[in-house]
């Protein structure tokens, strides 16, 4: 469970105006909404990145942030370590299961560096994976990978809501938000327009970018079967 | 890897027992303990400071152009060693030698981060480091100008170079307590160096104490860098080019690297200071090089070959 009731300023500016958020285990809540709606600032806020926000217990909330990557070339395992800092182990177990989990523990001798973009950001995926914390979140995780590692990694992060966590995402890819989330959050002119099942926010983030919607009878690429 | 570099330093150690202006071979007593471990702890000292100061700050900058030389720490700390020398103060009472050194880091280290700011890891903080050493050397001229010894200006011209000959065992007693200290409040920081590998915001959401982490690296490397400054004078690049040479080997885990750099930074320092010592047996020099030449010459090139990798 994680909460946040807050007005939010950046800069003197108001960039999320009384906000009420709550996630709790065993959902996939994604957050959504235009650039610059603050979605990213609503994480970090979760995270006690922010004056606003209370800075949780490390062991038990799992930020990533977008884009974040290594300084130095540390391998894969390395990365993946740095997730049992809270901890003050060295934890191989978890880091062998979160390695296994985002389907990279082949790279593991890798440098982060001198691999894809897309291995690259699960091997940050892993860095959470290895903290087991009870709260995920993740500022577009699925940036940088190809659709089917984006499928892979979505269906994963549900699993792991399913199993009892709870994990909070950031996501561009409304058809992801869609398919996956069990609720979605849309974020517009600093206040939450929808807070509801992905189906029936999808109106409410339609307005909020400014698009139409509706059933699309283009051809397109679907998650694997099975 | 970590194990044969302190041997390598322990065999330098010895090797600079073994060898100067009186010959090759274990020296009598008079020599040894007057001239030759003066020179050899010293060596030890400074290089292990330094080398571990620019390990730490590397990874607390995420800059691998990090060095207390470069970002004028090692300026600021001769700034203090020279205003505490020329105006007699560290004549009254010989520890204000190594303290002002030691004050003079610290406010250079303070000053380095604040100007820095959230963009240490970019150029920017190279650009507050030449701000800084220009301030610092700015200042320097102004308390020689102002200095009342008139051969102030020469001897500081040597003494900037950095130098390790010459020195008594009463300077490595002032210098070797803080230095130590330094290096062990250093050695503790590379889980929390671990941790901001990932930028800032990734490491205090894993717990690293950000704020406080820069603090104790400023305060360390203001110990361990200060007093050596005060000492031997402005040796370069040692700090920078010690992490780098380890990377390859080592891996480039920041807190993996802190022992090594200590251990390499005092290697390196004692083999310069050995080369200096044979030169003028190999070239027409009518005396040893300051080993802060040798550093700059050696350190130089190598800033190039970092600095034309790191750009975009």
């Amino acid at each position: 469970m994680i909460t946040l009731s807050a007005t939010i300023r950046l800069g003197g500016r108001i960039v999320l105006d009384h906000i009420d958020f709550a996630a709790r285990p065993g959902e996939l809540v994604a957050l959504c909404g235009p650039n610059g709606a603050g979605k990213s600032t609503l994480l970090r806020a979760l995270a006690g990145l922010l004056p606003e926000g209370t800075r949780p217990d490390p062991r038990r909330v799992a930020y990533l942030p977008q884009g974040a990557r290594s300084t130095w070339g540390l391998t894969v395992a390395e990365v993946a370590a740095l997730g049992r800092i809270p901890h003050h182990d060295t934890g191989a177990a978890p880091i062998e299961r979160a390695l296994r989990a985002l389907d990279i523990w082949d790279l593991r001798h890798q440098r982060v560096d001198r691999i894809s973009g897309g291995q690259a950001r699960r091997a940050m995926l892993a860095r959470a994976f290895a903290t087991e914390p009870e709260v995920f979140l993740l500022d577009e995780p699925t940036s940088d990978l190809d659709p089917a590692a984006a499928h892979q990694v979505m269906a994963l992060l549900r699993r792991v809501a399913h199993d009892g966590r709870c994990v909070v995402v950031v996501l561009h890819a409304i058809e992801l938000a869609m398919r996956y989330a069990d609720r979605m959050v849309v974020l517009a002119q600093g206040g939450i327009a929808a807070d509801t099942a992905p189906a029936q926010a999808l109106p409410a983030a339609a307005a909020a970018f400014g698009l139409p919607f509706g059933a699309d009878p283009t051809p397109r690429l679907l998650p694997p079967s099975g | 890897m970590t194990r044969l570099l302190a041997a390598l330093a322990a065999l330098l150690f010895l090797a600079s027992l073994a060898v100067g202006a009186a010959g090759f071979g274990m020296p009598d007593a008079l020599i040894l303990w007057q001239i030759r471990l003066p020179r050899t702890a010293l060596a030890a000292l400074v290089g292990g400071g330094l080398g571990l100061s620019g390990a730490v700050l590397q990874g607390a900058l995420r800059n691998p152009l990090a060095d207390p030389g470069l970002l004028g720490i090692g300026g600021c700390a001769g700034l203090g060693a020279v205003v505490a020398f020329y105006w007699g103060i560290s004549a009254a009472f010989a520890p204000a030698l190594p303290l002002a050194g030691m004050l003079g880091a610290g406010i250079g280290a303070a000053l380095l981060l604040s100007l820095a700011g959230r963009a240490a890891s970019g150029p920017s903080l190279v650009l507050a480091g030449v701000a800084l050493s220009a301030l610092a050397a700015a200042l320097l001229t102004l308390a020689l100008t102002l200095a009342p010894n008139p051969f102030a200006l020469a001897e500081i011209t040597v003494w900037l170079m950095g130098g390790l000959e010459d020195r008594s065992l009463s300077h490595v007693a002032l210098a070797a307590p803080p230095v130590l200290l330094g290096c062990a409040l250093l050695l503790r920081l590379g889980r929390a160096l671990d941790g901001l590998a990932l930028g800032e915001d990734v490491a205090a959401s894993l717990g690293v104490p950000v704020a406080r982490t820069l603090r104790l690296a400023a305060l360390g490397v203001a110990l361990a860098v200060g007093p050596g400054a005060a000492v031997a004078g402005g040796i370069g690049f040692v700090g920078l080019v010690v992490p780098h040479l380890l990377r390859p080997h080592l891996g480039e885990r920041p807190g993996g690297l802190l022992l090594a750099s200590l251990f390499g930074g005092a290697a390196l320092l004692l083999a310069a200071d050995l080369l200096c010592r044979v030169l003028p047996l190999l070239l027409p020099l009518q005396q040893e090089p300051p080993v802060g030449v040798l550093t700059a010459l050696l350190g130089a090139p190598f800033l190039v070959r970092i600095a034309r990798r790191v750009a975009p």
